[in-house]
């Protein structure tokens, strides 16, 4: 396969994972978890550990693209494994732990913004779902159908047995209004 | 100006593109001409996108979860660093046990081909058996020859065989039957007997008894004329401790004599077919006979222990005799007869020396 055959597979890939596609998800599993795995074994590491890393190293993969901003500068294999490799090393280095180089045979890009802000993202919203959270029923679940399911209001009156949609209605204009008061004290 | 409720209500619409253009149109009019209610819409906007993008990353990441566990952890068999000596060791374990089995056949084998073992046996036992060796002395012999050789050229030729032991025998019976140690004879090629006159005779070992250390020989030479009958006796019975002995014997090329006392009735390490004597014996002296002050003859010179003074050993005439018995007397053409008769009784010790020494040889082995 030449440079730009790779690349457009890869391109494939990122649209994939875009959409949460569990095909394509599986796929990168078999394709780059064995090299991210040998990489945490020969490190001090387990294969838990591995998992955990390879799983994170994903959602900043998804996190970057969400964003928008993502272009094909290297191939897929190379971000991964950069992005584990730096989660590794933060890893070791927080639980004190020795470790040999771990620069090894594979090529690494810098990749630090990247974790940067997918911290920051992991921030934000940790905190939607601490908000959600205090929400609580049945109002998480109203807003939920609502926003993300995009039920009818009629839809939702039947399913929580209001008498008519404008209960429904005001119930939901409440919950939001609340969730909105929560999220925001939190975030100031 | 609308209430809150109503204009969120709008606003979802206005997002979501539910309105028509004229309703659009109305509402971003509404938007522009009041400051707070567009300020109002933005936020609206990105608290859905975020609430949106949290139930999307929520979604993605129970997918991934849900992926995550059913990927086996495939063929990748967990390469565990192990510690660094497990690694070396593994891999060169071979290396090392045939390096290992090399070594200690080296070893075994250089000690073996070197004689080890056998100077082991020997200094193990702290017995030290008294033949001598002829290369030690065979520098002095060849310094004597050449002297002589410068005396009387014409009588002595090189290329004269040199023996390889010497020590000493005595005639058993006069008709040429001769006892010295087994040692002495132990893979000798050929022996002769020299006696004090310096005549030399052919012999032949016919008997070898290893375990009592005898060995009987057979003066098988035309010159050799037999003896009138041995002047001394055996004595079977034991010896008491205390007794008187000397013996006579060839620790170098002349006759020596040597006198003691019966130390002990039994050998090194509690032998009891031997004597211990205390009396100065050396290489060379091994197979001579040991006689009591009345001229019987009590045993053989066999060894000595080495690290201790004066203790010398010699082999009971009794065990002597009881090993040459085994002998098949009838199968040879001239059978030994032991005399029974003793002539040095009462004679002064120069006397029996004298009377006794033909009757000892120098035995040479080749």
């Amino acid at each position: 396969m030449n440079k730009t055959a790779i690349l457009e597979a890869d391109q494939k890939t990122v649209d994939g994972i875009a959409h949460g596609n569990a095909t394509v998800l599986a796929g990168l599993y078999s394709d780059y978890f064995p090299m991210v795995l040998n990489m945490v074994l020969r490190n001090n590491g387990t294969e838990e550990e591995a998992k955990d890393i390879f799983q994170e190293a994903i959602i900043v993969l998804y996190d970057k693209i969400r964003q928008g901003n993502f272009t094909l500068s290297s191939k897929l294999k190379t971000y991964l494994y950069s992005v584990c490799r730096r989660l590794w090393l933060k890893q070791l280095a927080s639980q004190g732990r020795v470790y040999h180089d771990v620069d090894s045979y594979e090529e690494i890009i810098p990749v630090e913004e990247d974790l940067a802000m997918h911290h920051e993202r992991d921030l934000q919203l940790s905190m939607m779902e601490r908000a959600l959270d205090k929400l609580g029923e049945p109002c998480r679940t109203i807003i939920h159908d609502f926003y993300i399911s995009n039920l009818s209001m009629q839809e939702i009156c039947e399913k929580f047995g209001y008498t008519n949609a404008d209960n429904a209605k005001n119930q939901k204009y409440k919950c939001l209004q609340r969730l909105k008061k929560i999220f925001f004290t939190a975030v100031k | 100006m609308m209430n809150e409720q109503e204009f969120i209500t709008r606003a979802e619409r206005y997002l979501n593109g539910a309105m028509d253009n004229s309703e659009r149109i109305a509402f971003e009019q509404y938007c522009e001409t009041h400051p707070e209610a567009a300020e109002q819409l933005a936020t609206h906007r990105l608290f859905l996108q975020q609430l949106k993008e949290h139930a999307d990353r929520v979604a993605f990441k129970r997918t991934l979860s849900a992926v995550a566990a059913n990927y086996q952890a495939s063929p990748v068999i967990a390469a565990r660093r192990e510690p660094i000596l497990v690694t070396l060791w593994n891999k060169y374990k071979i290396n090392s046990l045939i390096a290992a089995s090399v070594a200690v056949v080296a070893v075994f084998s250089t000690l073996w081909l070197s004689g080890y073992y056998k100077t082991i046996q020997k200094t193990t036992t702290n017995y030290s058996e008294l033949k001598r060796d002829m290369n030690t002395v065979k520098k002095n012999v060849n310094a004597q020859n050449a002297v002589i050789r410068n005396i009387n050229s014409e009588k002595l030729k090189d290329g004269q065989a040199e023996s390889h032991f010497g020590a000493t025998g005595f005639l058993l019976s006069a008709n040429g039957y001769v006892v010295t140690n087994y040692h002495v004879v132990k893979g000798a090629d050929s022996v002769h007997l020299q006696n004090t006159k310096g005549e030399v005779y052919r012999a032949e070992v016919i008997y070898e008894d290893p375990s009592h250390d005898v060995a009987m020989l057979y003066i098988r030479d035309s010159t050799f004329k037999a003896l009138k009958a041995t002047p001394y006796t055996f004595k079977e019975t034991p010896s008491e401790l205390g007794e008187d002995v000397y013996t006579i014997g060839f620790p170098r090329d002349e006759v020596v004599y040597g006198q003691g006392y019966l130390s002990s009735r039994t050998g090194y390490a509690g032998d009891t077919t031997a004597y211990q004597l205390s009396i100065p014996v050396n290489p060379g002296n091994s197979g001579g006979p040991v006689l009591d002050s009345k001229g019987n003859v009590i045993g053989i010179i066999s060894g000595k222990q080495t690290g201790i003074d004066g203790a010398s050993f010699a082999i009971k005439t009794e065990a002597l005799l009881k090993s040459i018995s085994a002998v098949p007397v009838d199968s040879l053409d001239n059978r030994p007869t032991i005399n029974k008769r003793n002539t040095l009784h009462g004679l002064r010790r120069t006397e029996q020396i004298k009377r006794i020494q033909d009757y000892v040889y120098l035995v040479k082995v080749f």
